[in-house]
């Protein structure tokens, strides 16, 4: 069928232009990875119904279905209205056309690890703050992308992102429920960074070592370990993978709640609006803040936020990666 | 420490509304200190999870009525961690114990198992230990009745579903509070207008799954002649338990503990003696209580554990010391279940094959 297609408008619209002539692959959305298993009936229906029965299972943790004539756009829409209202309305985002499919797509799908609903080592509910952040930047047309993790050992991959939330929880030690087991204290010497030593057989924090992981918490035998219910989060930045410079993020904020969290993610946006270089057809965050320098970033994201008394900021950023153009080590 | 006597002349129930409760609770707070299981809200192991434990309460809203604890109530006279002496100079400073009364809100596998303390450490040797005796009498019990079994109870196999060592006992639901009052300062803090009623605690009669507990003449033959010891039964431990520990110290009848000295700083003088709960499940200490050699492998430490509290406890002192609060099973991060344990052990000894 030969065709006339806004290809940005329907890229915006969370539609793929695809390596098969007129054919298109929708992006669902599944903000932290987790949804009620009704859900899958629509994803099910559009492959079947749409596309050519097969679903992709993204690395974001949404679903690619492939093979959507461009032509049913419309009709797939509106079956996805039953994501919409169920998935993110209830997240508290505004759609504007309940018939109009996705109101964005640059924005990435926050993906997240599982999280404390499930995983033992997790120092928060990863999927409900995906939601909340989902709700704080959803929609928008910049390309961001943020994925949670719920403790150090980073199961999602948030090193390889934009931005990535890693729970921290502040230990506290009840020295009167130390039984002076060293169970604590082994663990995270030989797991960990060495933060506790046991001293006059009672296990003695050292905070400036504590990444937070909470692992004595799961070691100790007695409560005496603790978290403080209060929950913090480091958050690491501008690792990305790509043609370029594939690097690991590095962290930016320790320590911060999550006030500080929602509000520096939409403060993103603005500085993406004022530093892009608009004569590309797209240019990634991180080789933005390349470009403008990290002071004027962390300026221009942090602005008006109140870090409390534990948020501490990167002096400069430490990145590990490398530059294809120089890597001239391979014979 | 049974007060039974004490008690039987004194009997009288009420039904109290749960403000009428509230008013009553405050004024025993000034007789009392009471101590009640209780939620510590996100102080779990888990991040979100709560951790229910022992300690002073001062509303009778923290008390958690409906569900087990998860630590016992042998904290309220046996601490974590006690300091039992300083050392200044030459001077030797006893630890000071507090005064006032302890009420202790306690279910019956939690009050028969404070009575499996009182054998070790009241009648064990020639001396009580005095740590525990001051701290135990100051002790009285408010019974706090089982309407149904936990999951992985089995008082009932233990014989340590029923007491009768209570100064009042408890029957909860939002509406109202029923309880039976056997002591004089409570019945005193009672107003003339309560509703009285009948009321006597009930006991959970049946285990969920009942635990047949080994043959006695069985047992003693399989010990006398190490086949017991030396089943392969044990191996399997080895591989699954990772001595983390937590079947002691979630366990209401464990009473070993270590004595840790702070040797005296050279300038100050200053010294200190702790004691602090230990286990045969823990590692790290040489000098545990009670002359139990250290035992290392964990199948090992799994038979002594069985032994001591189906057999040699009951040798010497004539009751199980495991109450069967299950504890042990609802807290074992590699879903050890003891229950299952001691089951092996009677299927083994009726099947004979341990010879
Ligand atoms: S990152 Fe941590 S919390 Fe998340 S799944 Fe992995 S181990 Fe669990
Ligand atoms: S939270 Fe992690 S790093 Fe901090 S003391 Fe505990 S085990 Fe060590
Ligand atoms: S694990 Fe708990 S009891 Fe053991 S040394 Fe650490 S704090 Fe003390
Ligand atoms: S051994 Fe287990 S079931 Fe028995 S008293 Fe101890 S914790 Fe309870
Ligand atoms: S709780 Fe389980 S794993 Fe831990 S020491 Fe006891 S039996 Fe072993």
């Amino acid at each position: 069928m030969s065709m006339d297609l806004n290809v940005k408008k329907a890229t915006r619209n969370a539609f793929r232009i695809t390596s098969k002539r007129g054919m298109t692959c929708i992006r669902i959305r599944v903000p932290g990875g987790h949804m009620a298993a009704g859900y899958l009936d629509i994803v099910k229906r559009i492959a079947t119904d749409f596309g050519n029965g097969t679903v992709h299972l993204t690395i974001r943790q949404g679903f690619e279905i492939p093979g959507i004539p461009f032509e049913r756009m419309e009709e797939v829409n509106r079956v996805l209205r039953g994501l919409l209202e169920g998935i993110e309305a209830k997240l508290g985002i505004e759609i504007p056309d309940w018939e109009g499919g996705y109101p964005a797509a640059g924005t990435r799908n926050v993906s997240a690890c599982i999280g404390n609903r499930v995983c033992p080592f997790a120092n928060y509910d990863t999927t409900a703050l995906a939601g909340r952040i989902e709700a704080a930047i959803y929609p928008n047309h910049h390309h961001v992308k943020v994925a949670l993790t719920g403790c150090p050992n980073d199961c999602i991959k948030a090193h390889t992102q934009d931005f990535g939330i890693i729970g921290q929880a502040e230990v506290e030690i009840d020295p009167d429920r130390c039984i002076g087991c060293e169970a604590c204290a082994v663990n995270c010497r030989r797991r960990v960074t060495g933060a506790i030593e046991m001293r006059d057989f009672r296990a003695v924090h050292d905070s400036r070592r504590c990444i937070g992981c909470g692992e004595c918490v799961l070691k100790c035998p007695t409560r005496a370990w603790t978290r403080n219910p209060t929950k913090y989060y480091r958050v690491i930045i501008l690792g990305r993978t790509g043609k370029r410079n594939p690097r690991l993020a590095a962290t930016f904020l320790e320590w911060v709640i999550e006030d500080v969290v929602l509000g520096m993610l939409r403060n993103v946006y603005g500085f993406i609006d004022e530093h892009i270089d608009k004569s590309l057809p797209k240019e990634h965050l991180g080789y933005i803040v390349d470009r403008v320098g990290y002071p004027i970033f962390r300026d221009t994201v942090l602005k008006d936020l109140d870090l409390g008394p534990k948020g501490r900021i990167a002096e400069r950023l430490d990145f590990h990666g490398y530059w294809y153009e120089r890597d001239c080590a391979l014979k | 420490m049974n007060r039974q006597d004490e008690y039987s002349d004194l009997n009288a129930s009420f039904r109290f509304s749960v403000l009428e409760f509230n008013a009553l609770f405050t004024s025993l707070l000034e007789h009392f200190e009471i101590w009640a299981p209780q939620r510590y809200a996100a102080r779990g192991r888990f991040s979100d999870a709560d951790s229910i434990g022992y300690g002073p309460i001062h509303s009778p809203n923290e008390i958690v009525f409906d569900e087990k604890s998860h630590f016992s109530s042998k904290e309220a006279v046996f601490p974590v961690s006690e300091t039992m002496f300083d050392l200044l100079g030459d001077e030797f400073v006893q630890a000071e114990d507090a005064q006032r009364d302890i009420l202790v809100f306690a279910r019956p596998c939690d009050i028969n198992g404070i009575e499996r303390l009182d054998d070790i450490f009241l009648r064990n040797g020639s001396v009580p230990d005095p740590y525990y005796q001051r701290r135990r009498e100051r002790i009285r019990f408010v019974l706090m009745e089982c309407a149904a079994s936990f999951e992985n109870c089995f008082c009932v196999s233990m014989s340590a579903n029923r007491t009768d060592n209570y100064i009042a006992a408890i029957r909860w639901n939002s509406e109202h509070v029923l309880m039976r009052i056997r002591d004089k300062t409570l019945l005193s803090l009672v107003p003339d207008n309560a509703s009285p009623a009948e009321f006597i605690p009930e006991f959970v009669e049946e285990d969920r799954e009942p635990i047949g507990l080994p043959n006695g003449e069985k047992l003693e033959a399989a010990i006398r002649d190490g086949s017991l010891f030396e089943h392969d039964m044990w191996e399997e431990y080895t591989a699954r338990c990772i001595a983390c520990g937590r079947c002691n110290t979630h366990c209401p009848t464990c009473s070993c503990f270590s004595m840790l000295d702070i040797a005296p700083e050279p300038e100050s003088g200053f010294g200190r003696r702790r004691r602090v709960w230990a286990g045969c499940h823990i590692d790290g200490f040489t000098n545990m209580a009670g002359g139990h050699a250290f035992r290392k492998d964990n199948g090992s430490r799994m038979r002594f554990k069985t032994m001591h509290k189906i057999h040699d406890f009951n040798a010497r002192f004539g009751r199980h010391m495991c109450v069967g609060c299950g504890r042990c099973d609802d807290h074992c991060p590699e879903y050890i279940r003891f229950a299952h344990c001691i089951g092996k052990v009677t299927r083994l000894l009726e099947s004979g094959d341990h010879e």
